[in-house]
């Protein structure tokens, strides 16, 4: 019945620790109750006998010799007292009344009363049996021993020796058997949350492991687990649509690439036109290839692994040098690039994936803002720690697509025609996103009003730390 | 100039080895990691092209037992791997520039030459001239014709690069990398206005221009006089 796979189960193992240490206890309790009770019993058999000896006494004292004498011999008679054992004898240990034949050889009266524990036989049957006696001495002249022999005592001790050895035996095979019991029961659970868990990854990835209701602590890895393939199946749907996005808007570009090639090959083969169609070609591939290089910085953003590399950063040194790249393109679009900076505010990020985030939004200032227009870059304290600005006074984004923009490819209707991949938001986001910084998109009338928000790292002591170069 | 060509893909090899011929470079291809080693150690090369993921011995590790060897030849490694962490990493174990695949030709070209100059004894300088422009790397002043000429410091710097590589093809991404740290590319062309800035105050009230554009390459900055 008891299945070998039970055998290695920790629940079984569990059990068989648990029935040894109750066992151990069971044992020390029935063998507590079992001396109890033999010292009980003997303790009784000791107050028979004295209670004895003290009516002898006073029948001695009260009237002589001749009288304790037929007492003993009337109680010898009597069976109540058929177990008791008397002894009378004189100073020279000679005898004078009782049911024993000779005063045993190894007591010697010492005068005052004394216990003692001896072998005797009866008349009539050779087998040895315990004793136990009281000695007294009456009136310094006469030795008298009482005792009661303990037979039935021992009986019973060992009676119930063998019934507290059985007790203990018996529970040591029901708790085996329930142990098995137990560990079936929970194996039944675990088999069910692992058989489940099995089926889910063997595929079934939108089913969940079974709640018994209970709430106890089996549901409870079970809300575990299913917690976990909930964040399994959020993470597989990013990267079926990571793919799905790749496949769909790349498509595009590589067709035209294609497309262009194979009207080269109809074209007349004269060579300025194929040049150009070479020309065209190498064009299309930069900028699938600037997608592709775009879509990793953005993979490499979302994963936790950009976080390890984390340096204390000058946000305003860094953002500094992203205004000077941009300077001389906005002042050709006579923009006029506003920086106030506060230095000292340290950021902890990671320089690379800012400074792109950065000029991806200058980029985009520059590309939304009209000829003559402002835009703003700022880096200060903000109610949420250290903010970075980026306002344009372009076209902005309308409320009801700022949500969406900052998703990969997305473009806004007004801006399809223009170049760029619609990537650029979209990494700004992942960045801000990596850095554990708010990002807002507010509208600044005209125009967009971009901010981080990003926690700020106790300063270093002056000089600024890490510089941006 | 002699280089070595490590590379395990034979196609990109063969139009490597082709394109850097027809510039009039001579190459010694091997697409083993261990042969390249053993090659590399053997000298002789203006510059080693290092495949990072190589069979046998892999690109770093070749790269730093050339370095323990005390060799200083320029390595220029290629890789799969575009992330900074991994550039940091190729330039950290002995490299002196790192392309990405994939690369325009013109682009690697531009870094070899460069790379190849390096490669030739140079006393450090404090004044960098080219033609009658001179930059006076201490002063921080530059003049042309002894006319001085008021550059903002990021100008400054993007003319002292262009002087040390004078007369070789210097390409947006490597303007981006040198003078701004930046390991990736704008898209747009923020580069070529500060270039063309730069001209204006370099080359516009002058008569020779020495600031030049390379088409399909980049910028070069040489004196017209001297023969390519």
């Amino acid at each position: 019945m008891i299945r070998p796979k039970v055998l290695k189960t920790f629940s079984f193992r569990l059990a068989l620790w648990y029935v040894g240490l109750f066992a151990v206890s069971a044992t020390v309790v029935f063998g507590f109750i079992w001396w109890a009770a033999v010292t009980f019993m003997l303790g009784q058999t000791d107050d028979i006998i004295e209670s004895e000896v003290w009516s002898l006494v006073e029948q001695y004292d009260e009237r002589g010799l001749a009288a304790l004498s037929m007492q003993i011999s009337s109680r010898q008679r009597n069976e109540a007292s058929r177990s008791n054992i008397y002894l009378l004898v004189d100073r020279e240990m000679h005898y004078l009344a009782g049911n024993m034949r000779q005063w045993p050889p190894n007591i010697e009266p010492k005068g005052y009363p004394e216990w003692h524990t001896i072998p005797v036989t009866a008349a009539n049957d050779p087998a040895p049996l315990q004793a136990r006696v009281r000695v007294v001495t009456l009136m310094g002249k006469i030795h008298m021993l009482v005792g009661r022999e303990l037979s039935d005592v021992m009986r019973a001790r060992t009676i119930m020796a063998m019934a507290m050895a059985l007790g203990i035996f018996f529970t040591v095979i029901m708790g085996l058997i329930w142990g098995n019991v137990m560990s079936v029961k929970l194996l039944r659970r675990l088999d069910e949350i692992n058989g489940a868990s099995r089926e889910i990854m063997g595929g079934a990835l939108d089913r969940r492991i079974p709640l018994s209701g209970s709430g106890d602590e089996f549901d409870r890895l079970a809300v575990n687990l299913n917690d976990m393939l909930d964040r399994i199946g959020e993470l597989l749907a990013t990267v079926r649509q990571v793919s799905d996005n790749i496949a769909h808007d790349l498509r595009s570009p590589l067709t035209r690439l294609r497309s262009r090639l194979e009207l080269a090959l109809l074209e007349p083969p004269d060579a300025a036109s194929q040049r150009q169609a070479m020309e065209e070609a190498i064009d299309q591939a930069e900028s699938i290839i600037a997608t592709f290089n775009a879509l990793l910085t953005i993979a490499r953003a979302e994963s936790a692994a950009a976080r390890d590399n984390f340096e204390d950063l000058d946000l305003a040194a860094l953002v500094r040098d992203a205004v000077e790249l941009y300077e001389p393109l906005a002042e050709d679009k006579f923009i006029t690039l506003d920086a106030s900076m506060e230095d000292g505010l340290v950021v902890s990020g990671n320089r690379h994936l800012l400074s792109q985030a950065v000029t991806n939004l200058l980029d985009n200032a520059v590309k939304y803002t009209p000829e003559g227009g402002v835009i703003r870059v700022g880096v200060g304290h903000g109610p949420c720690g250290v903010v970075l600005s980026v306002t344009d006074s372009g076209p902005g984004i309308p409320e009801a697509e700022r949500e969406n923009v900052l998703r990969r490819f997305y473009r806004l209707d007004e801006s399809r025609g223009t170049p760029g991949s619609g990537l650029g938001l979209s990494l700004v986001a992942a960045v801000a996103r990596l850095h554990g910084a708010g990002l807002e998109l507010i509208d600044a009338s005209p125009g967009l009003d971009i901010r981080f928000c990003f926690k700020e790292q106790p300063g270093l002591p002056h000089p600024a730390p890490v510089p941006a170069k | 100039m002699r280089i070595l060509l490590v590379e395990d893909d034979p196609q990109a090899a063969s139009y490597l080895t082709k394109g850097l011929k027809e510039h009039g470079v001579g190459v010694d291809h091997v697409a083993d990691g261990r042969e390249g080693l053993f090659r590399a150690t053997a000298g002789g090369y203006d510059v080693i092209i290092l495949d990072r993921m190589l069979p046998g011995l892999d690109g770093l590790s070749i790269l730093k037992a050339v370095r323990a060897a005390g060799d200083t030849t320029p390595v220029l490694l290629l890789s799969a791997l575009s992330d900074v962490d991994a550039r940091v990493e190729g330039l950290r174990a002995g490299g002196d520039d790192y392309l990405t695949k994939p690369f325009a030709f013109a682009e690697l070209m531009a870094r070899v030459e460069a790379l190849g100059r390096r490669g030739r004894a140079e006393k450090p300088q404090t004044i960098l001239t080219v033609a009658d422009l001179e930059l006076d790397l201490t002063a921080r002043t530059v003049k042309r014709s002894g006319k001085p000429i008021d550059l903002k410091p990021k100008e400054f710097s993007l003319l002292e690069y262009f002087m040390r590589h004078a007369g070789q093809v210097v390409t947006r991404t490597m303007l981006l990398e040198r003078v701004w740290d930046y390991a990736f590319d704008p898209q747009t062309n923020v580069i070529d206005v500060h270039v063309s800035r730069l001209r204006g105050k370099i080359d516009k009230d002058f008569d020779k221009p020495l600031l030049q554009t390379v088409r399909g390459a980049g910028y070069m900055l040489r004196d017209p006089a001297e023969s390519a």
